[in-house]
């Protein structure tokens, strides 16, 4: 029961880009903070807007 | 489990699948439970699962767990990142499951619940279930191509030119249908405007929290936005019953299409962290606990569909849309039985996280059966409803007219017993003040689901409440997939007339930015503006015309899949992708064609053009609705003919590869071992 709560809650962490943002201050290696989160959307951006949603 | 076991587990789970299949195919005269189809549906999964994905990868993929996947060998902590399988399934599931599955079946309900259904299982174990997997396993073995580059390497230039125009016509008419569903959703209904209208500073409170006061935090910001949703569903209650308040949120339909368009434009050109971002993870988070929800509900209640399993509108003539069964009710449940659109997702960001190859078979073949269980889910909420209901809800006033006694005796006529004073009273009950020609499927979906909610939780009491947070949660839906499909658009835009000239492409550059957001959104307020003036109510011709478009990409995600499997010198499995491809064809084109040349002007663009001509006094508002019928005309035929080029070019790259006057050679990536497979071992 915990492995499959584990894994839900790490799926909603990729599906809610938790874990993009922990994996990108981790390669950047800089700490959690307002200017890293803002970095890491900077990068997002065009990567996630230009993800097609489907229908 | 030993062998014998195992046979006679799966003997079991064929005879009550072949039992469900049969009370929903041969039950006449009398009312089913809706636990027959959640049966029928599951059996038919595990055994398509089980059976036919595994044959598919076994002999047609030949799935190689020793190869490394593009996420082991081009890692980079981004956007190729090795992924838990079961992590990479929700992830896929959140991208492909959109406003499309709900929609199309409670449209497609017109003809009773038996051709959908069917369609929706059937199309989904052949067809939907191996595209996406199939798409997404050649895409992982390309470094994570995507489709327009795996048809421009694989089959032509000609094919990846024509999936780009699919896909940008798909995302215009889509988002053209999209805001039409939420137009007649909120028209006249005040509390359904206030809800959808507070999801903006929401959205944008959610955006500063996340950014200034918990960067990163992004599922407790959900959970915020989530609960001030809710408040804002309650203070809808309110606002309707307030005389004053009411009138500030009441609209007609022109009004909001106006509003939307506006909207739309500003969403494309404000900063994404701002509004698209929180509005896309406050969408997710609703939607996946809405349809666990909604999954619960029937289970918890197991209603008996109202619907008959086939109705007189099987013949063409039904109110919602006009169309026989064979097309259309092909091309209405698009998403949920066979989605072009998904082919795009398992070429995006999916293959770029899954770690080993056979993991590809869950995630590809399986994802697409929980979209098509969400598609049954929504055919059972339209069933649940009396027909005529269902008919007083989904027929525009041009069939059934807009006084309530009239439209429903023309309703009763036909078959379908409903009563002014019931309907009224259902409105009541809702919290709105009229459910008559409410046609785009969300107010049925809504009104379908508040049953099923308030049967099982609350009672008649709160049936209000569960109405608003159904259209709250379609609208929410529809206006991210509207928010972040404008910037898709925009961005193909770009790049296309960066070509042309290179400051346009740059994506930054805000007069490129604020001319391409302005032509997107001219192009889908273009065809809602229709949709809004149309007197048939602007579903009957936009509907089939995004199925139409969608049903076109998947042919071409098909044609690359047959073309590649018959390089890898598979042609005696080729049918895999093949009879689904013909089937595809069959259809769409059938469809197409009916659209464009049908002499009933409820059905073909140009027969209703003529009679416009013929019968009406000229002028400008009959000009333009002749106008709109012969540009969906054009619109179809490029399409068909586009599409039709892709297939002659695969048919005769086929033909080459079979006679050996061309080489069969697949772009693969070069095989590279796996480490995971020593990993595990050691």
């Amino acid at each position: 029961m915990k492995h499959v709560i584990a894994i839900v809650l790490a799926a909603l962490r990729e599906i809610f880009d938790e874990a993009a943002y922990a994996r990108f201050i981790s390669r950047m290696q800089l700490a959690p903070s307002a200017e890293s989160y803002a970095a890491f959307q900077r990068e997002q951006e065009a990567a996630k807007t230009c993800r097609p949603k489907c229908c | 489990m030993t062998k014998p076991l195992r046979i006679l587990l799966w003997l079991a789970v064929s005879v009550i699948g072949a039992l469900a299949l049969g009370t929903i195919a041969l039950r006449r005269g009398e009312q089913i439970n809706a636990m027959w189809l959640v049966l029928a549906a599951v059996c038919t999964y595990a055994l398509g699962y089980r059976f036919y994905s595994k044959f598919v990868a076994a002999k047609v993929l030949a799935l190689d767990p020793q190869r490394a996947t593009p996420a082991e060998r081009l890692d980079n902590g981004r956007d190729f990142v090795p992924t838990n399988k079961w992590v990479v399934f929700g992830h896929h599931f959140a991208a492909i499951a959109g406003p499309g599955p709900l929609v199309g079946p409670v449209l497609a309900a017109q003809f009773g619940y038996l051709p959908g259904t069917l369609w929706i299982l059937v199309g989904a174990i052949f067809g939907g279930c191996v595209q996406d997997f199939v798409i997404l396993l050649f895409s992982v073995r390309r470094d994570g191509k995507s489709l327009t580059e795996m048809a421009r390497q694989e089959v032509g230039r000609l094919g990846g030119a024509v999936a780009y125009v699919a896909i940008l016509s798909i995302i215009v008419i889509l988002l053209g249908v999209a805001a039409l569903i939420v137009v007649n959703a909120l028209k006249s209904s005040p509390w359904g405007t206030f809800t959808i209208a507070m999801t903006i500073p929401i959205a944008l409170l959610m955006g500063l929290y996340l950014r200034r006061l918990r960067p990163g935090k992004v599922l407790e910001t959900s959970l915020l936005g989530f609960v001030l949703v809710m408040l804002a569903i309650f203070g809808g209650q309110w606002v309707s019953q307030s005389s004053t308040l009411a009138r500030w949120f009441t609209f007609g339909a022109p009004t909001l299409a106006v509003v939307i368009i506006l909207y739309g434009f500003a969403a494309s050109a404000l900063p994404v962290w701002l509004l698209l971002a929180p509005r896309d993870y406050l969408s997710t988070f609703v939607k996946l606990g809405t349809i666990a929800l909604l999954a619960l509900g029937i289970i918890a209640l197991r209603p008996t569909l109202h619907m008959p399993p086939l109705t007189r509108f099987i013949d063409g003539s039904g109110p919602v849309f006009a169309g026989s069964v064979f097309p259309f009710a092909f091309i209405t449940i698009a998403c949920g039985a066979v989605s072009g659109f998904h082919a795009l997702i398992a070429s995006g960001t999916t293959p770029k996280m899954i770690r080993r190859e056979p993991e590809t078979r869950m995630v590809g073949y399986g994802a697409m059966m929980a979209e098509s269980m969400v598609a049954i889910m929504a055919m059972i909420a339209a069933c649940v409803l009396q027909p005529g209901t269902y008919f007083a809800i989904n027929s525009p006033a041009g069939i059934v007219g807009s006084a309530p006694e009239a439209a429903a005796t023309t309703i009763s006529n036909w078959g379908f017993p409903v009563t002014a004073d019931g309907m009224r009273a259902l409105a009541q009950s809702v919290g709105e003040q009229t459910l008559y020609n409410r046609t785009g499927g969300a107010p049925a979906f809504a009104v379908g689901m508040a049953h099923i909610f308030a049967n099982s939780l609350g009672g008649q009491a709160v049936m209000a409440i569960w109405y608003h947070f159904a259209i709250m949660f379609e609208a929410l839906f529809i206006l991210t997939v509207l928010d972040a499909g404008t910037r898709v658009g925009r961005f193909m835009v770009q790049e296309a007339l960066g070509h042309l000239w290179k400051p346009i492409g740059r994506i930054s550059w805000y007069p490129s930015i604020l001319a391409t957001s302005a032509m997107i959104v001219a192009a889908w307020g273009f065809f809602l503006w229709q949709g809004v003036k149309d007197p048939l109510g602007g579903i009957n011709s936009l509907w089939p015309l995004f199925g139409i478009a969608n049903q076109l990409l998947a042919t071409v995600a098909l044609c690359v899949a047959t073309t590649i499997i018959i390089k890898m010198r598979k042609a005696r499995l080729s049918p895999v992708t093949l009879v689904p491809l013909v089937w595809l064809v069959s259809v769409t084109f059938t469809a197409a064609w009916h659209k464009m040349f049908d002499p009933n002007p409820r059905i073909g663009f140009l027969a209703h053009a003529r009679q416009l001509a013929a019968s009406a006094a000229p002028g400008q508002a009959v000009s333009r609705l002749i106008f709109n019928d012969r540009l969906d005309a054009l619109v179809t035929a490029t399409l068909m003919f586009l599409v039709a080029l892709v297939l002659l070019e695969s048919v005769f790259l086929w033909g080459r590869v079979l006679s050996g006057r061309r080489e069969a050679r697949v772009r693969e990536a070069p095989f590279v071992p796996t480490r995971f497979a020593a990993e595990e071992q050691g």
